[in-house]
């Protein structure tokens, strides 16, 4: 990745557990600032497939958690962070239709095991750092291709 | 075809109206969000039995075109209202997901 440029636009927000009924509007959020912002519609749209599919395994998974939007003039940057329960094998939760989703969450329609490979469909590069017992930190980037170094 | 034109054809019951002048090229069917994210274009009439607030935020981010709940499912209200505040359109449609796809894709597809 070329070297950084320093970021334009930075927000966070807090992920609560289990809240179902929130989930989702986060990266709603993040689509509308995105836009204000001028980012161009396909990153828009990739950026909002990678944030749903992160704040879905916030909500889901985790004690709970924090996503932070960082937007530089070459990329934007989605953070997720958690306080755990962490991921024992993070080669595992990559490979489509891999799933701990219990049967509530998969009759709406969740678990499918498809988050995480959408997340790397739609980013650039995907950095995952996990400890069991403390928590999980993903790091998705997403290059303004338009962005032409000046 | 528009959104509202492919109403009046196959009688849907428009639960909500976003924008309903929306130009249809397709559709996807799917009930498993990821399956709707990753493959699913914009424009497109997504036919589904999920009825809760995450479809609204899934079909606010791949821009479609209208989300058709089947077999006369309906969703509780905070969907609907939410659909409204963020202009997503609902409709209901009385027969199965098969038949659905069906008509709409005869519709779409003469």
């Amino acid at each position: 990745m070329s070297p950084r440029i320093p970021p334009v636009f930075r927000r966070y927000w807090e992920v609560a557990p289990k809240d179902l009924d929130r989930a989702g509007f986060v990266s709603i959020e993040v689509r509308r600032a995105l836009f204000s912002l001028g980012v161009e519609p396909e990153v828009v749209k990739r950026a909002g497939i990678v944030c749903f599919e992160g704040e879905m395994n916030l909500v889901l998974y985790s004690e709970g958690g924090r996503i932070v939007l960082v937007v530089s003039p070459d990329r934007v940057e989605l953070l997720f962070s958690d306080r755990g329960p962490g991921i024992a094998d993070v080669d595992l939760v990559r490979q489509p239709g891999y799933s701990t989703a219990p049967d509530w969450a998969r009759e709406l329609g969740f678990g499918s095991g498809l988050g995480i490979p959408n997340m790397e469909q739609n980013s650039d590069e995907l950095k995952i750092h996990s400890r069991v017992g403390e928590g999980t930190v993903m790091r998705a980037t997403i290059l303004r291709r338009k962005y032409d170094g000046r | 075809m528009t959104v509202g034109e492919l109403v009046r054809e196959l009688g849907l019951e428009v639960l909500v109206a976003g924008d309903l002048e929306a130009d249809v090229h397709g559709g996807y069917c799917a009930d498993l969000l990821s399956e709707v994210l990753a493959h699913a274009a914009k424009g497109d009439i997504w036919i589904t039995h999920q009825k809760h607030l995450n479809v609204v935020a899934v079909a606010k981010l791949k821009e479609i075109g209208a989300v058709v709940l089947v077999r006369g499912l309906r969703p509780p209200q905070e969907v609907t209202d939410r659909a409204r505040a963020e202009g997503v359109t609902i409709l209901v449609s009385p027969t199965s997901a098969f038949e659905t796809a069906g008509r709409i894709h005869r519709a779409l597809f003469p």
